[in-house]
């Protein structure tokens, strides 16, 4: 469990060095509690990726926090942020892999999907499940063969059939199998697609719908990917996908670079969704479960 | 659209502002904070944002737009004039060698689109008659080498792939002998995406760098990348030396603000932009462009662009002459169809002109089954009714709208169309008379 934790906060530390210094910087410059402070944490949150519209919201928050408990002690303020950004992203609900699971995963290009499916196999099969992976990317080339090499690492089995072929139809032929093979978790792969394309997105509502229709007895989850990368256009990504399938949950990938993924708050505020994993690295178990407490202090440097 | 255009903002705090008659500094002021919101919601990078907004201030004083009569357009003409500053005056392509190999590095992050994009390089260059090759160098991320090998044999150009476990270093080397040997002269290097801040990783690129001593090395970026767009670009190119940046996905809707961060701060040119999920879609970048696109003021001069390259000329010009003697036939109907369709899915076309690219824009849904209809119609009509159309009776209609699968109320409505559109055309016809006399009609409708 300790390296568990151990590689999290690695992942981490460049993100929280970032942005931690600014932060323990700016509060040793500033002795009191004036407009400049508050303008200086706004460009922290915005460096962030946060967005105008969650940084304002969550400065007024702790304005009025400020104002309501007579707070004038600079080195009060920290703590208090750090509370405000915990309670934002905290549910007391996560999705959960309960006996029959289909999961299936979604997002732009390049976020990560394939990536991520290999991992979360792999915390699966280790938990001991039955674990069955569809090849629903039918169109990059070679994301099938990318799917294949994942499941082979992780030793799950893998539903596929060849490059240009219908991904329902895919999805259809991992359902039955799943149920046939009497399989816990079912995760389905789906080609990365730009929420602003209406066919694609067509075709994303289809194979939710197939799920929906196929294995109405399993506990179906969609997992949006988000890179953390992805500056303000990822509140319009959400909201899209969200138009063509629920979504129940969030995954946000390469967080072990310098990108803070402040994005996810703003996400989570349109969404009413969790964060459920993160993605740390491109080893097989550099998928780890979202820890609200750890990712406030390691960006706050605690 | 989520983001409100700047214009848009820009108009609404002015019509509240002009209602006092003059403007004040302090209403500037009030200008220079909606600009900054609205490139933050760009993404451009807070400090970019920052620098900027100061420049505009200093020029919007020194240009007197406090005492002008349409100061919102005055400041949008500012900003934008800046933005194509910096995002850099002309456009560049690749530099290619006319006598010897030309070698392009590609690099950037994961998910980038690097493999992608390597291979709508090669296929924009296989056009201009160069040889090329693309050699896979990415050999850590599972079936990259194959990824290019699928790319290799859609775009009919040869990959250069290493044995299995072979080190890129090695791959780059043996590929440029390769080359040589063959008559390759448009090599393209496809490299593993890697963090910025991985360090082995980092290094490896440079011992490629050293090795293959590249014309060109190009990091490409996704569009979509927040305020850490300018850490990524400034890293890979100190470590690399950069040449150039492609920006990739801009057909989603991300205004790019990212474009104008890099330009700023490494002063590096973007050449390309990647343009969709087809391998022909790439496209030189253009900086005036971009400045709209991060405006939100739509993108007149890419869809002007786009309509004269699909549009043949000689065609229009007969028809140019057809709509001014009013002989404007179904055969014409048909033609002028599918030259739109020759332009893109018409919703693509809808979101480029300025003020479409709203939330209403949404809701409307351009049928393009409708279209298919259209032209089965058309097709169903002997020669003689398509010229002259006024011959189309009853049982005319009835064997049109089963030779075309469709009803008659369909082939009604159609000869109800174009009837309107002739008497449109007439009207038209007369006005431009007045106008002008005989200026060119280059799209009519």
């Amino acid at each position: 469990m300790s390296s568990i934790i151990t590689k999290f906060k690695d992942g981490l530390k460049k993100t929280r060095n970032n942005f931690a210094n600014k932060i323990d910087d700016l509060f040793s410059r500033h002795l009191k509690i004036d407009e400049e402070l508050y303008e200086e944490l706004e460009e922290i949150l915005i460096s962030s990726d946060m967005g105008i519209e969650a940084t304002l919201e969550i400065i007024e928050m702790l304005q009025n926090q400020i104002k309501e408990n007579k707070i004038q002690d600079v080195s009060k303020v920290k703590p208090l942020l750090k509370e405000i950004l915990v309670k934002e992203i905290t549910y007391k609900e996560k999705p959960d892999q309960e006996e029959k699971t289909v999961i299936l995963v979604v997002g732009v290009n390049g976020v990560g999907k394939t990536t991520t499916i290999g991992k979360l196999s792999k915390i699966f099969k280790d938990e001991g499940k039955k674990v069955l992976v569809a090849a629903g990317d039918t169109f990059r080339a070679a994301a099938i063969e990318q799917l294949e090499k994942w499941c082979q690492r992780a030793q799950v089995e893998l539903v596929s059939n060849k490059e240009g072929s219908d991904p329902s139809s895919v999805i259809y032929d991992g359902i039955n199998a799943a149920k046939a093979r009497n399989t816990d978790i079912l995760i389905c792969d789906t080609a990365g697609r730009l929420h602003n394309k209406k066919n694609l997105m067509k075709e994303l509502n289809k194979i939710s719908r197939v799920i929906d229709k196929e294995y109405p007895e399993a506990n179906k989850l969609v997992y949006l990917v988000i890179d953390a990368n992805t500056g303000q256009n990822g509140i319009v990504q959400a909201e899209y996908f969200k138009e063509v399938t629920n979504i129940d949950g969030i995954v946000l990938t390469k967080l072990d670079g310098t990108s803070k993924g402040g994005i996810i708050v703003p996400i989570q505020r349109k969404l009413d969704v969790p964060v459920v994993y993160v993605g740390l690295g491109e080893g097989i178990e550099d998928l780890q479960k979202f820890d609200e407490e750890k990712f406030v202090d390691s960006i706050l440097n605690y | 659209m989520i983001f409100e255009s700047l214009s848009n903002k820009l108009q609404e705090t002015l019509s509240k502002l002009t209602k006092k008659g003059k403007l004040t500094e302090k209403d500037i002021d009030k200008i220079l904070r909606e600009i900054k919101l609205s490139l933050l919601e760009a993404d451009v990078n807070f400090k970019v944002v920052k620098k900027f907004v100061k420049n505009i201030k200093e020029k919007a004083i020194g240009e007197e737009i406090l005492e002008s009569l349409t100061p919102g357009q005055q400041v949008i003409k500012i900003v934008n004039d800046e933005m194509i500053n910096l995002l850099g005056e002309k456009t560049e392509d690749i530099k290619v060698n006319s006598n010897d190999i030309t070698t392009v590095m590609m690099c950037g992050l994961q998910g980038a689109g690097k493999t992608t994009t390597t291979a709508k390089l090669g296929k924009k260059y296989k056009l201009k008659n160069k040889n090329p090759l693309f050699v896979a160098c990415d050999v850590y991320r599972p079936a990259a080498v194959k990824q290019l090998q699928v790319l290799g044999d859609k775009t009919e150009i040869d990959v250069f792939a290493g044995e299995e476990g072979e080190n890129p270093l090695n791959i780059a080397k043996n590929a440029l002998k390769y080359a040589k040997k063959n008559g390759k002269d448009f090599l393209l290097f496809d490299t593993a995406g890697r963090l910025h801040i991985d360090e082995k990783m980092m290094k490896e690129l440079e011992d490629i760098k050293n090795i293959i001593n590249p014309d060109e090395i190009l990091l490409v970026l996704d569009s979509m990348t927040g305020q850490e767009a300018v850490n990524i670009a400034q890293v890979f190119d100190e470590n690399l030396e950069i040449s150039g940046i492609i920006l990739s996905k801009i057909d989603g809707d991300a205004r790019g603000g990212a474009a104008l961060s890099i330009s700023s701060i490494i002063g590096k040119p973007i050449k390309f932009v990647t343009t969709g999920e087809k391998l022909e879609d790439i496209e030189i970048f253009h900086p005036d462009r971009m400045a709209s696109r991060i405006l939100g003021k739509g993108d007149v001069l890419s869809l002007i662009e786009k309509a004269q390259s699909s549009f043949d000329e000689k065609k229009a010009k007969e028809l140019e002459k057809k709509l001014m003697k009013n002989q404007f036939t179904f055969d014409d109907f048909l033609d002028q169809m599918e030259q739109m369709q020759n332009l893109g899915p018409l919703d693509q076309i809808l979101e480029m002109i300025p003020g479409a690219n709203s939330k209403k824009l949404k809701n409307i849904k351009i049928d393009e089954k409708e279209i298919v209809h259209v032209k089965a119609i058309i097709q169903s009509m002997t020669k003689e009714e398509r010229v002259k159309p006024d011959i189309i009776n009853g049982s005319r209609r009835k064997r049109i709208a089963a030779g075309s699968g469709t009803s008659i109320q369909k082939v009604n409505r159609l000869l109800r169309q174009y009837k309107d559109m002739k008497k449109m055309m007439k009207n038209m016809n007369k006005m431009g008379n007045m106008m002008s006399g005989k200026k060119g009609l280059k799209l009519p409708f």
